[in-house]
């Protein structure tokens, strides 16, 4: 028992101290890391609470692909300037936030429920065991769990659409740059071969030979042997 | 432990989560708060399943990261689109719906 409460407190410390840490700190890359920090702890407080399976489902989910995809977008965008709310929220949220702390723990300890102050209905072996959770979820919460699998996939498709690259929104800096960017002359490409020099090209064109159907006959005449 | 104590750990939890939405402003850390305050009643949720003995509870935390998962994903992907754009992100500048 000693043992079990020793692991209460640190992993609820560890919990606690990682929430506070993502609200805390300045740079977004460290929050995301408190983040993971206070998943691992909750997954220790899940097994605690003998949900072995959602325990590693949290660690796996969570803590490996969620937080992977949060470092990624924030490596992309970059800290930036890491300020707090002006004004009136930044000294109101706290607050409410204390209120509605001090809320919660009272109504949830003052309930009145016996089995707050319990340890817990007794234990049923196998209780949170993935093959406990697997038969729910395919049995009793068919339904729920076939939503979840439409839900994912159109969240998936969802945000390819949000993110991808949109044409007229935004400045097209990628065609620009491939029709303006400095090129040699006459190095062979499609625009030169049907007569048209790429925008952008500052040197002046002094062809040595003729561009290929500016004018065919001039060409055939030029005694041009062994052309294409 | 009484499951009393679990419940006050995903309290205080919560309500960080919920002061964070309140007072940061980049929305990376509003989405990070978000995810606090689900894990906080994903807490709950197994707390009381433990209460009960009854895994339904634990089901309904794992449908809770499934909906928080859709939730990052689509929010990350807003993120980046606004970077995209050349927006500040910043959620008090950015207040306007129309494109």
């Amino acid at each position: 028992m000693v043992f079990t409460a020793i692991l209460f407190f640190i992993a609820a410390i560890g919990a606690i101290s990682g929430a506070i840490g993502v609200v805390m700190l300045r740079n977004p890359f460290y929050s995301v890391l408190a983040l993971a920090f206070h998943l691992v702890s909750l997954a220790a407080l899940f097994l605690l609470l003998r949900a072995e399976f959602v325990a590693a489902a949290q660690v796996i989910v969570y803590a490996g692909a969620v937080m992977v995809l949060y470092v990624f977008v924030v490596a992309y965008i970059g800290g930036g300037e890491q300020l707090t709310s002006g004004g009136v929220l930044r000294v109101l949220g706290p607050l409410f936030a204390l209120a509605l702390a001090i809320e919660l723990c009272i109504a949830m300890l003052g309930a009145g429920l016996a089995g707050v102050n319990s340890k817990g209905a007794p234990f049923i072996p196998g209780f949170g065991t993935p093959a406990h959770i697997g038969a729910l979820f395919l049995t009793t919460y068919l339904y729920p769990f076939e939503i979840a699998s439409i839900l994912l996939l159109a969240a998936a498709v969802g945000a390819v659409v949000l993110a991808r690259r949109r044409r007229g929104l935004e400045p097209d800096e990628e065609i620009e740059l491939r029709v303006k960017a400095p090129r040699p002359a006459y190095t062979g490409t499609m625009a030169e071969a049907a007569g048209i020099r790429p925008a952008g090209g500052d040197e002046l064109l002094t062809p040595e030979v003729e561009p290929v159907g500016s004018s065919g006959a001039e060409r055939t005449g030029s005694g041009h042997e062994g052309g294409w | 432990m009484a499951i009393g104590w679990y419940l006050v750990v995903s309290a205080i939890v919560f309500c960080v989560g919920a002061g964070g939405v309140l007072v940061r402003r980049n929305p990376l850390v509003v989405l990070l708060c978000l995810e606090l305050m689900l894990n906080g009643a994903n807490l709950t949720l197994v707390a009381f399943a433990r209460m009960w003995g009854n895994q339904s509870g634990q089901i309904f935390a794992l449908i809770v990261m499934v909906v928080a998962a859709c939730e990052v994903t689509v929010g990350l992907g807003l993120v980046v689109a606004i970077y995209r754009r050349r927006l500040p992100i910043d959620v008090d500048e950015l207040n306007e719906l129309q494109g």
